[in-house]
């Protein structure tokens, strides 16, 4: 298994991770050598087996639809890093 | 008298009713003594004294006036995952600095409605990823037992703050080991609950297919009393199971102090090359002690154990990536603010840490398209195969034992140059997260330097009943538990 930094890269931007040019090497190296670890699974055959994305022998749960205390929007807008009105602020999403 | 600090819980709460001590002394007690060893310790990121003394206040007025509750008047400290309402929360991460909740977890409300007291919140690796609390923004806990050696983790504050005395309790999570190994490396007692058993409601998730938070405590009876809290159905959390709790210390301590009839399950892919003999030597030993008690002895197999590892840290890592996803800097938490949205985003999300970062690299690689099946689809049909093996030795066994870890607590640095080989430090803990099962580390010996040895006993899906039983009947015929580090 190898990563080269442009894949490195690539998944970082998927990620919205900013990485220093240091790191993306670093992560090259280790990702592939945790993925060449992780090869051995491709040994067993699978083709029969269901998947299992959780172990509950539910799947889903259901509840009246009934209105429930809902919490204080200025408590909730209290840990927003910018806010005006009750309301998230966030920098321009599209170019002006 | 004795140090009340070094007292179980049981015995606090004796102490409490019958009036030879108040709440607001024991709390006092535990903050003089948070004074003097957190700066040799550092198991809390945030101690909350007044706060605790105004808890220890109120309950001895309760108390005073005639009420009781589980919990009422016992200190207790909180790992930094798990969002209390008015305390910031961290996640031992940059990106949450600041970060104050505006509800408690429900394993924290139901810990109020009991009677706690809290001290504070427990310092653990960032977004609980790691097996060593080195990975905290905060700077590292170190063991009570020697501190040039890390307390395991992640949830490392929560195990050393037992260890050395700093709490009469506290809260951990475990999502692939991080309540068990870091008890085994610190010489206490603790449970990961079977999934499902415990409301995640409030638990800022890692991998939310296989977390759980669990009791850390000096005794399997504590841990008993602290599940029978926590535990039970969440409407809040829609993974939580609608099975009522059993009494746990009704139930555990229903066979007397004899094992008759208990079939004891030890799995051959367990006893892994590379093992301390010391720790292999200890669990033999253990398990000798459970047969002479009256177990049989019955040696299983969990045929698909090799593959746990990779199941592991593909599934966890891709729904990390999912769910770190949320620290965008919009609602809360740190945002670096650029003018632009994108770089917004860039920007704050490099304030993770390297291993939060490799771990979001890693989940997000295997959930692309292209190599989803290949890796994501692939762990999950292996998972099925991991949660097999277990139903089919449950069928044969009431309890598996084990060693919780391979070795011993390790050198601080020793292992953090080399990822994989500290994932390779939760090898015999993972299996259980992705079957969903139970999970006790109990103490059972000592290495050559002195350092704790632990052993895992594991039960089915709620079953938690079966390995507290164990381990109390195994607590009350040996005296592992009771030694203290000296500090």
């Amino acid at each position: 298994m190898k990563f080269d930094l442009e894949t490195v890269r690539g998944i970082a931007e998927l990620a919205k991770l900013e990485l220093t040019e240091d790191e993306i090497a670093t992560y090259a190296g280790q990702l592939a050598h945790i993925l060449t670890y992780f090869e051995h699974l491709q040994e067993l055959d699978t083709s029969q087996i269901e998947p299992t994305a959780s172990v509950l022998p539910f799947t889903n749960v259901m509840r009246k639809d009934v209105a429930q205390p809902a919490l204080d929007p200025s408590e909730v807008i209290a840990n927003a890093p910018d806010s005006d009105a009750n309301q998230f602020r966030v920098s321009a999403v599209l170019p002006e | 008298m004795t140090d009340i600090t070094s007292l179980t819980i049981g015995e606090i709460l004796a102490g409490l009713r019958g009036r030879q001590f108040s709440s607001v002394e024991l709390t006092q007690a535990y903050l003089d003594r948070i004074d003097r060893l957190e700066p040799t310790i550092h198991a809390y990121i945030t101690v909350t004294p007044e706060r605790a003394l105004e808890d220890a206040r109120r309950a001895d007025q309760r108390r005073a006036a005639g009420e009781d509750a589980p919990l009422l008047g016992v200190p207790l400290g909180i790992k930094d995952v798990l969002s209390t309402r008015g305390v910031e929360t961290t996640c031992a991460s940059k990106i949450l600095e600041g970060y104050v909740p505006i509800f408690d977890a429900t394993v924290v409300e139901r810990l109020y409605g009991a009677g706690m007291v809290m001290l504070g919140k427990l310092n653990m690796d960032e977004f609980a990823m790691g097996s060593s609390t080195e990975n905290s923004a905060y700077g590292v806990t170190r063991n009570p037992w020697d501190t040039e050696r890390v307390p395991g983790g992640s949830s490392g504050g929560s195990a050393a703050a037992v260890a050395a005395g700093l709490a009469a309790g506290t809260l951990g999570t475990d999502t692939g080991g991080s309540i068990r190994q870091p008890s085994s490396l610190c010489g206490i007692t603790a449970l990961k609950p079977s999934y499902g058993r415990v409301s995640r409601y409030g638990l800022i998730a890692f991998g939310s297919s296989l977390d759980q938070a669990g009791p850390m405590t000096r005794t399997v009876e504590d841990a008993a009393r602290i599940l029978q809290v926590i535990a039970g159905h969440d409407p809040r959390d829609g993974t939580s199971q609608p099975a009522p709790a059993p009494d746990y210390l009704a139930e555990m301590t229903a066979g007397g102090q004899r094992l008759d009839g208990l079939r004891v399950g030890v799995p051959k892919e367990y006893f892994v090359a590379g093992m301390q003999p010391d720790v292999e030597a200890a669990v033999r030993a253990a398990i000798a002690h459970l047969e002479s008690l009256g177990a049989s002895i019955v040696e299983v197999s969990l045929p698909h154990t090799e593959y746990s590892l990779p199941v592991y840290y593909l599934l966890a890592t891709s729904e990390a990536s999912t769910n770190l996803a949320r620290f965008d800097g919009v609602r809360f938490g740190k945002r670096v603010e650029t003018g632009d949205m994108w770089d917004n985003y860039r920007r704050t999300r490099a304030l993770f840490g390297a291993e939060v970062k490799r771990r979001i690299m890693l989940g997000t690689y295997a959930l692309s398209a292209g190599y989803y099946d290949a890796f994501y689809g692939k762990a999950t049909q292996v998972r099925t195969l991991i949660k097999r093996d277990f139903d089919q030795a449950f069928e044969q066994v009431d309890v598996l034992v084990s060693a919780t870890s391979p070795t011993t607590a390790f050198k601080l640095g020793e292992n953090t140059e080399d990822p994989l080989a500290m994932y390779l430090a939760d090898v015999l803990t993972i299996s259980a997260n992705l079957g969903g099962v139970c999970g006790l580390n109990v103490p059972c010996g000592f290495d050559q330097a002195g350092l704790p040895i632990g052993m895992q006993l594991l039960g089915p899906a709620l079953g938690e009943s079966a390995v507290l039983r164990v381990g109390h009947v195994y607590q009350t015929t040996t005296d592992f538990h009771t030694r203290r580090p000296v500090l």
